[in-house]
């Protein structure tokens, strides 16, 4: 099982996403496609994302379980769908902050 | 990664330059990685840069973290020894320099020059590397020398791991629509430069630079180019006020800009509030952080700013002179001499805590406590309502009568006076009472106000204590080019006014 910290980045086994660790830590079931997610840098094994995860993730969006004890960016879109156990990730709704940069 | 991310993500689109022609986000990455190419093969600890904001900014800085070596951004307006004395403590290292002097920091061990122009060149056209980077953000990105006001300049790091933090935690990725753009004013070698060019590629911001500010030309690109949001100094908007005032009431004032931040200094109050008259529909947002914290750890945003303009409540009034509320990624508290937490509305010493503080320097231990806290030298109160208010560096503050006295509270009171343009208090040595206040004031052309009356109005706002001893009319105050006031300078000028006594 993956163990997370905020900033490890994890790969899709099963599809092209790739995320980053916003928040979590510990041994997680992170998944993506239904199929368990590799460190970064680990090849796809192959396959396609289950049925029930294969809605896709979106670019700099971030997921997050319902608790909001874990937090991971999407780095690289894919066509599976992240989760934890069976579990799907919500989609987090961004409260932007105004530029100060 | 961030602007892999935006190569990836919206590659098409202009990241630097003009909208038409501009450099574009696939171009600007594969650029890094030819630059990163260039870097490696140098086989330096770093890559610095001692020049002008351009091109070969970013191209640089993203180069040097795709190398996987930290990126110096160096104060080019320092002495030819003070740079050279710098670039020693990096060697050996790259050097990005100004094609038209370039004979700056020559014959230096270890060092490697190239120039501007150079790189671009080399970097025109290449096919970038395969991206292979160090992933887990222990790296260091960034080490910015410190303005020295203090003594030897110190080197503050900052990791990938905190500048990664800092911009996940306070921009959204493509946040920006297409059209927008952003002005950059601020040098690199100041960490709002820095920080300006993250947020804006991890937006999918245009990023329009002045390398060298004056109002007059910040005004006129700004119009030209149809930017939106800008970032600058206290020191600049009050030169950028000036020239809209100049230009009157039927003036073509600043349309297209939506969003203005600030930071990095105490701003006057008279410039935000004629500012804000001057630039109805845009967003004022304060920005407060420190190098060491990965820039911005604060916000007052544009509601508030509009809001406390308006409020006749004196609690919220004086929120348009705070930093408003730290960011949700961030956690800050008011500690005392002893480090314990003080009660809401009583002053003491900022501590922040988050992943993007760094608080580290190199060649000593990041000065964090165990639980990751960081004293940041900055003094400041917090309201009921979370609202932080900055009063200015501890070490600035004026021991008088064995009261602690700031000078920014002094200060803000003297520029308030129509006579005033501006002001300084500083402490100076007095057998008596420790320190003396001297306050150093500079009027407005052809304006006048004697002595007794700035002291009398200083009086009638704050309690008598705060009174300065003296006030010296001086034609200009020190500050250095990003606008902060450099109070050592002013100490040393004025040291006369003392009493020579070492207290």
């Amino acid at each position: 099982m993956p163990s997370l910290k905020p900033g490890s980045r994890f790969t899709s086994s099963v599809c092209t996403t790739q995320v980053i660790v916003v928040k979590g830590a510990g041994e997680v079931d992170l998944r993506c496609g239904g199929a368990p997610m590799l460190a970064a840098g680990a090849a796809a094994d192959g396959g396609l994302p289950a049925e029930g995860a294969s809605g896709g993730t979106l670019m700099g969006k971030r997921y997050v379980d319902p608790d909001e004890t874990v937090e991971v960016l999407c780095t690289k879109p894919g066509d599976g769908s992240l989760g934890i156990g069976d579990a799907l990730l919500d989609l987090k709704e961004a409260k932007p902050l105004p530029a100060s940069d | 990664m961030l602007l892999e991310m935006a190569a990836d993500g919206f590659g098409d689109r202009v990241a630097l330059g003009p909208s038409d022609g501009g450099l574009t986000y696939r171009d600007l990455y594969d650029s890094a990685g030819a630059a990163s190419v260039r870097f490696r093969a140098d086989g330096g600890s770093h890559v610095a840069m001692a020049d002008l904001s351009s091109a070969a900014l970013p191209v640089s800085l993203f180069g040097a973290a795709w190398a996987g070596l930290p990126f110096v951004p160096l104060n080019y307006r320092l002495t030819d020894d003070e740079l050279a004395a710098l670039a020693s403590r990096i060697s050996p290292a790259i050097i990005i320099v100004d094609p038209d002097s370039p004979d700056r920091l020559t014959g230096i061990d270890g060092i490697g020059l190239l120039s501007r122009r150079a790189l671009m060149d080399l970097v025109d056209g290449a096919d970038p590397p395969e991206p292979e980077w160090d992933m887990t953000g222990e790296g260091t990105a960034i080490e910015l020398f410190t303005s020295g006001a203090t003594g030897e300049p110190k080197a503050a790091v900052l990791r990938h791991r905190h500048l990664v933090s800092y911009v996940l935690g306070s921009v959204e990725f493509m946040g920006a629509h297409e059209d927008e753009a952003a002005l950059v004013s601020v040098p690199p070698y100041h960490v709002a430069g820095i920080a300006a060019i993250l947020s804006n590629v991890y937006a999918g911001r245009r990023v329009v630079q002045l390398p060298t500010f004056d109002a007059h030309d910040w005004v006129t690109l700004l119009r030209a180019e149809s930017v939106t949001s800008a970032m600058v100094v206290p020191t600049m908007l009050t030169r950028i006020v000036e020239v809209l005032d100049a230009e009157g009431p039927d003036g073509p004032g600043l349309p297209t800009l939506r969003s203005l931040s600030y930071g990095g200094g105490r701003m006057p109050s008279p410039t935000i509030q004629r500012a804000l008259e001057l630039l109805p529909t845009t967003a004022f947002v304060n920005a407060y952080g420190l190098t060491e914290t990965s820039s911005t750890v604060a916000l007052l945003g544009p509601d508030e700013h509009r809001e406390a303009m308006a409020s006749a409540d004196p609690v919220v009034r004086a929120r348009l002179g705070s930093a408003g509320r730290p960011l949700p990624t961030i956690q800050v508290t008011i500690r005392d001499d002893l480090g314990d937490e003080v009660a809401v509305g009583q002053p003491g010493e900022i501590w922040v805590r988050g992943e993007q503080v760094s608080g580290e320097y190199r060649g000593s231990a990041p000065r964090l406590t165990a639980d990751g806290w960081f004293p940041t030298h900055d003094g400041g109160w917090m309201d009921a309502d979370g609202f932080l208010h900055v009063t200015g560096r501890i070490d600035d503050v004026i021991v008088k009568g064995g009261q602690n006295v700031s000078p920014g509270e002094i200060e803000e009171v003297l520029v308030c006076h129509p006579a005033v343009a501006d002001a300084a208090a500083i402490g100076l040595p007095d057998r008596q009472w420790g320190e003396r206040i001297i306050a150093a004031v500079v009027l407005h052309p052809g304006a006048s106000a004697s002595s007794d009356e700035l002291r009398d109005t200083v009086r009638d706002r704050l309690r008598s204590n705060r009174t300065p001893d003296h006030v010296e009319f001086v034609g200009s105050l020190p500050y250095n080019d990003t606008g902060k006031l450099l109070r050592r300078v002013l100490r040393s000028d004025l040291a006369h006014l003392g009493d020579g006594s070492t207290g």
